[in-house]
């Protein structure tokens, strides 16, 4: 008799455990109901802020990439020709309108079977990786001229590591300061 | 009389609310500084998959970061395309949120989505979910992994952008012609609220190549 009263005890209470676990895991539904609408959108770096004049970037970021090309290129070419007025090509071969294409459209192309680096000397925008110099990259492609050594203090800012190590494992994020 | 009350009560609070979004409006970026803002997206190569995090409300300083928090009223939602086209084939949906006093982030995906574009509905009832809690600033990272293998985190780390960017804003305004022989990372020492999911590689779909970003959506 006592046996079976601890039986249920521990039974109720492993249940009850039970569903303490599920209702946390179960989506607090009714409050993801109703519609969300784009406010912010990015795919590759800076490339908002750097090529698209200042007073269409709300504008796009609330544009879906496949509309950014036909509303942004031609602004987006005006602003790479302001930056560098010089430009020809870039060191990967790039010519004006080549270059605005691949960046007028902002979504980050990914490899799932090779190599993923925004830029590591061979591998070109086949992911982004924590530790990349985008910057240095991106730079070099609009300052660098076509075999990316014309106007050196324009292509490199100096700061080429991140002030913290990442971690080689899940979440790869260092902890916050 | 009350009729005439009513009708002048909404119309004040129809003038006053036009007034309060045209001066939202006015300052660019909107959406700079806001709870909606994306710092930066990655994705790369894992341990078990392809790894996604989309970083927000960037660069927080320390004291920030001890009252940041995600808006449960903005959803974070990584896209996948897997054709070429530029229109999302999947989407990975995350949402902040509360259950009891717990503090969560749930996923939904990746699954196709029921529209594309600008606005979205939540995929409650997508094949693959998750959730984790959001870990607290100072504490050990929480971490979920779900039956499919995708793991999750979402809480405050190190900001991992790093660019002398102070340095950089002169160079465009024309106050400095070129970087400093050592530059100073604007970002050191500085915070982000990260979402990060790693998925195995064979719930992306595609062929070996995808394009991805990132968006923000607020409930309306």
């Amino acid at each position: 008799m006592k046996m079976s009263y601890i039986k249920l005890v521990s039974l109720s209470a492993i249940l009850l455990f039970a569903f303490a676990q599920c209702s946390k895991d179960r989506p607090p539904k009714k409050d993801f109901e109703g519609t969300y609408v784009q406010e912010d959108q990015m795919g590759r770096p800076a490339v908002n802020r750097i090529l698209v004049p200042a007073s269409s970037q709300n504008a796009f970021n609330t544009t879906i990439p496949s509309q950014m090309h036909g509303a942004f290129f031609s602004d987006m070419l005006t602003t790479l020709y302001s930056l560098n007025p010089n430009f020809s090509t870039n060191f990967i071969g790039q010519n004006d309108t080549m270059m605005v294409s691949l960046f007028a459209t902002d979504v980050l192309t990914l490899s799932t079977t090779g190599v993923t680096t925004f830029y590591d000397g061979s591998n070109i925008i086949t992911g982004r990786k924590l530790s990349d110099d985008v910057m240095n990259f991106e730079l070099t492609l609009i300052y660098g001229g076509p075999t990316g050594v014309n106007n050196p203090g324009l292509t490199d800012d100096k700061v080429n590591v991140n002030d913290k190590a990442f971690s080689n494992s899940f979440p790869y994020l260092a902890t916050p300061h | 009389m009350n009729r005439f009350r009513i009708l002048f009560a909404l119309s004040i609070v129809g003038i006053l609310s036009l007034f309060l979004m045209s001066s939202d409006h006015a300052d660019a970026p909107a959406v700079n500084g806001s709870t909606a803002d994306i710092s930066d997206f990655y994705a790369f190569a894992g341990q078990n998959g392809m790894v996604f995090i989309a970083t927000l409300q960037g660069p927080l300083s320390p004291s920030a970061t001890e009252t940041a928090a995600f808006d449960e009223n903005v959803m974070i939602e990584f896209n996948i395309d897997n054709d070429g086209d530029y229109i999302e084939d999947l989407v990975i949906q995350a949402l902040p949120g509360t259950r009891g006093k717990t503090k969560r982030v749930w996923f939904f995906g990746p699954v196709a989505p029921s529209e594309t574009g600008k606005s979205s509905t939540v995929m409650l009832d997508a094949e693959y979910q998750g959730a984790v809690d959001i870990t607290a600033y100072g504490e050990e990272a929480n971490i979920e992994i779900n039956a499919k293998g995708m793991k999750f985190f979402a809480g405050p780390r190190d900001d991992p952008y790093f660019f002398d960017q102070t340095r950089f804003d002169a160079i465009l305004g024309g106050t400095a012609s070129g970087f400093h022989p050592i530059g100073t990372d604007s970002y050191a020492g500085k915070n982000v609220m990260a979402i990060v999911i790693e998925v195995p590689t064979s719930l992306l779909g595609g062929t070996g190549v995808l394009n991805c970003w990132v968006e923000s959506k607020r409930k309306q």
